[in-house]
């Protein structure tokens, strides 16, 4: 299994393995190596004569893709089978920079998918691994067994109260920022939640890295598709005309401190 | 604050030479006042059409090394929602004494007049007028920029409507681009911004098709700072406007030489890319550094030095 360059271009890899993660979601496990990336980071997929959308990095070593089947490139990815190929760009953008000890993760829906290879990078560095998983249901979840077996601790809120703590994930959240007094925060999620969520950080002086999604064209900074909405940066607290692909996904907050 | 960068442009002042070409972060007011905060001397905004564009479906840009090819195709939403956008980004620039070009492009000549009428309410320190975009032959037909008269044509439906300056921009792939910039001039063109992308493909062999969703595209950065090089000197001996020189531009020293060509400015784009919006006062600190290094005195002391 070779570790790939891309050099930015698009390169064919081969799907080797897929793993069913729930009713709708996969991850796929790709032939070859992008030990470059950073987790948070995204690609770039493509399949030719259906589209390019981004993907969060599931995995470097090897390169995987967690895809849940909402629509016309995720349904086709999600449905690959081993042999089959799929083009990738990137590593792009700007990934989680752990911090401190004790990291608190939380994931919202399809935002768990980057979160399996943050967790094992900073079990690596030997640091305490706590997450907070939030899903419609139990059966929206995804990647709480996989953390589990890592060595971290999960919890999980669902909206209708079929699994663990019934209502948002960042309820959940800010008791146990209460509870845990980890070092930062780090989460991936609809915008909705990472807005909650800088918000719940911000009042705890607590750092936060909050992955924004935005909609990806170029995925390189020129074409400006990507910007987060200049009433969001002021919300929460970043500079106006920040750009998703350029200098995030992952942005970064001091809390303060 | 340099000194030595400091340019008047068709009596417009720039703090230094370094435009933000169009369709690089040029789509709303927040990302221009950023590119200007960035240390853009100008901001190009997108180019805007008559009606809402989307544009082509992904893939619509790779970037490798410093090269970049794009089929983005020309995503706008129409002047009539772009006016309330440029006069929010003419505001903004204006506090940062940072001038705004706005770029235009249509199907017939008659309607670049109608945008040029409509765009010019948010009152542009200037109009650029794309006649030469690659990427949109299956949707507005071949770009006015191939011939003599179909580039003087629109220059003069454009002159006619707008009395601010306006600047058309011309493409590289064609066998007699003094001539045509001759005849836009005579008809009224206050400038000549050159180049626009030059038409390329990639090709993905394991694929077996391009990768391009277009097909075709528009090349950009190092890969055609040669091809602009030579158009800007070109354009330089037979015109006397001044020429907004773009295309690969990415170091003080690239900068140098196309100003060396024959540019009053330099147009900045692919080389975001590598560097983000801070490129521009990269590119800035470059370029005087190596002005001081080289004894020169001011921009126009550099300019057509190499012709
Ligand atoms: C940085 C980044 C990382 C991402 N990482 C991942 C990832 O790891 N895994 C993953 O599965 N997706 C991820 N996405 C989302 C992904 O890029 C696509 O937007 C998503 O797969 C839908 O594309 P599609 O072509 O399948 O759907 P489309 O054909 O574009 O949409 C079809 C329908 O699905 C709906 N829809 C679109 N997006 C979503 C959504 N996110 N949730 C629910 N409904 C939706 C639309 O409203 C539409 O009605 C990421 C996005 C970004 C910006
Ligand atoms: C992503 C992208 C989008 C572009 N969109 C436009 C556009 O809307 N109008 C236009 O006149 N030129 C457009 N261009 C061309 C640039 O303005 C410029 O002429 C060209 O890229 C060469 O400069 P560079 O090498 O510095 O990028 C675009 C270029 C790129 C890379
Ligand atoms: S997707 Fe083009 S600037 Fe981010």
């Amino acid at each position: 299994m070779e570790d790939r360059d891309l050099g930015g271009l698009m390169q064919a890899f081969e799907v080797a393995n897929v793993i069913t993660e729930n009713s709708s979601t996969r991850t796929l496990l790709l032939k070859g190596r992008l030990e470059s990336a950073q987790p948070g980071q995204f690609v770039m997929v493509w399949l030719p004569e259906v589209g390019e959308k981004p993907y969060s990095i599931a995995s470097a070593v090897p390169l995987a893709l967690t895809v849940s089947s909402v629509g016309t490139v995720s349904g086709k990815l999600a449905h690959l089978q081993p042999g089959e190929r799929v083009w990738i760009r990137g590593p792009l953008g700007k990934g989680f920079r752990l911090m401190g000890e004790k990291h608190l993760l939380v994931g919202g829906g399809y935002g768990a998918a980057p979160l399996a290879f943050l967790a094992k990078s900073a079990l690596k560095q030997g640091g305490q691994v706590k997450v907070c998983l939030g899903a419609k249901s139990e059966a929206d979840l995804l990647m709480e067994r996989r953390l589990v077996d890592m060595g971290s601790q999960v919890w999980v809120a669902t909206e209708d109260g079929s699994k663990g703590f019934q209502g948002l994930v960042t309820s959940l959240t800010e008791q146990m920022i209460l509870e845990e007094r980890p070092d930062c925060v780090y989460a991936c999620g609809p915008t909705g939640m990472l807005v909650a969520l800088a918000e719940v950080c911000k009042r705890y002086q607590l750092p936060a890295q909050l992955s924004f999604e935005g909609i990806m064209r170029c995925g390189v900074g020129l074409c400006g598709s990507c910007e987060l909405l200049e009433e969001i940066c002021k919300q929460v607290g970043l500079p106006s005309g920040w750009l998703a692909c350029h200098d995030g996904p992952v942005a970064r907050f001091d809390g303060g401190r | 604050m340099d000194e030595l960068l400091e340019t008047t442009f068709l009596g417009i002042g720039l703090k230094n030479p370094l435009v933000v070409a169009s369709g690089v972060l040029g789509t709303s007011a927040s990302l221009m006042e950023r590119a200007a905060r960035e240390g853009a001397g100008a901001v190009t905004s997108k180019s805007t059409g008559s009606e809402a564009w989307a544009g082509h479906a992904n893939p619509v840009t790779l970037a490798w090394g410093n090269s970049v090819i794009n089929a983005i195709g020309l995503t706008n939403p129409g002047c009539q929602e772009e006016l309330p956008i440029l006069v929010e980004t003419k505001r903004r620039l204006n506090a940062l004494e940072v001038p705004l070009f706005a770029s235009i492009f249509a199907s017939t000549a008659m309607e670049f007049g109608e945008v040029a009428r409509v765009i010019a309410q948010a009152e542009p320190d200037l109009i650029e007028v794309n006649i030469s975009c690659p990427n949109v032959a299956s949707d507005f037909g071949e770009p006015f920029s191939a011939n003599c008269a179909s580039a003087a044509a629109v220059t003069r439906s454009v002159r006619s409507a707008v009395s601010i300056p306006i600047s058309i921009k011309l493409a590289p792939n064609v066998p007699n681009l003094a001539q045509i910039a001759q005849a836009v001039v005579a008809e009224g063109a206050d400038a000549i911004t050159a180049i626009n992308t030059v038409p390329a493909m990639l090709i993905d062999a394991y694929a077996s098709r391009p990768v391009l969703k277009n097909k075709t595209g528009g090349l950009s950065g190092a890969a055609i700072k040669p091809i602009a090089l030579r158009a800007v000197w070109e354009l330089a001996q037979a015109i006397s406007v001044p020429i907004i020189g773009t295309g690969g531009v990415a170091s003080g020293l690239d900068a140098a030489e196309m100003i060396m060509a024959g540019a009053s400015l330099v147009g900045v784009g692919s080389a975001v890319v590598n560097g983000g919006p801070a490129v521009f006062r990269q590119i800035a600190q470059e370029l005087s550094e190596f002005m001081q290094q080289e004894g020169y005195q001011s921009l126009e002391e550099m300019r057509g030095k190499a012709l």
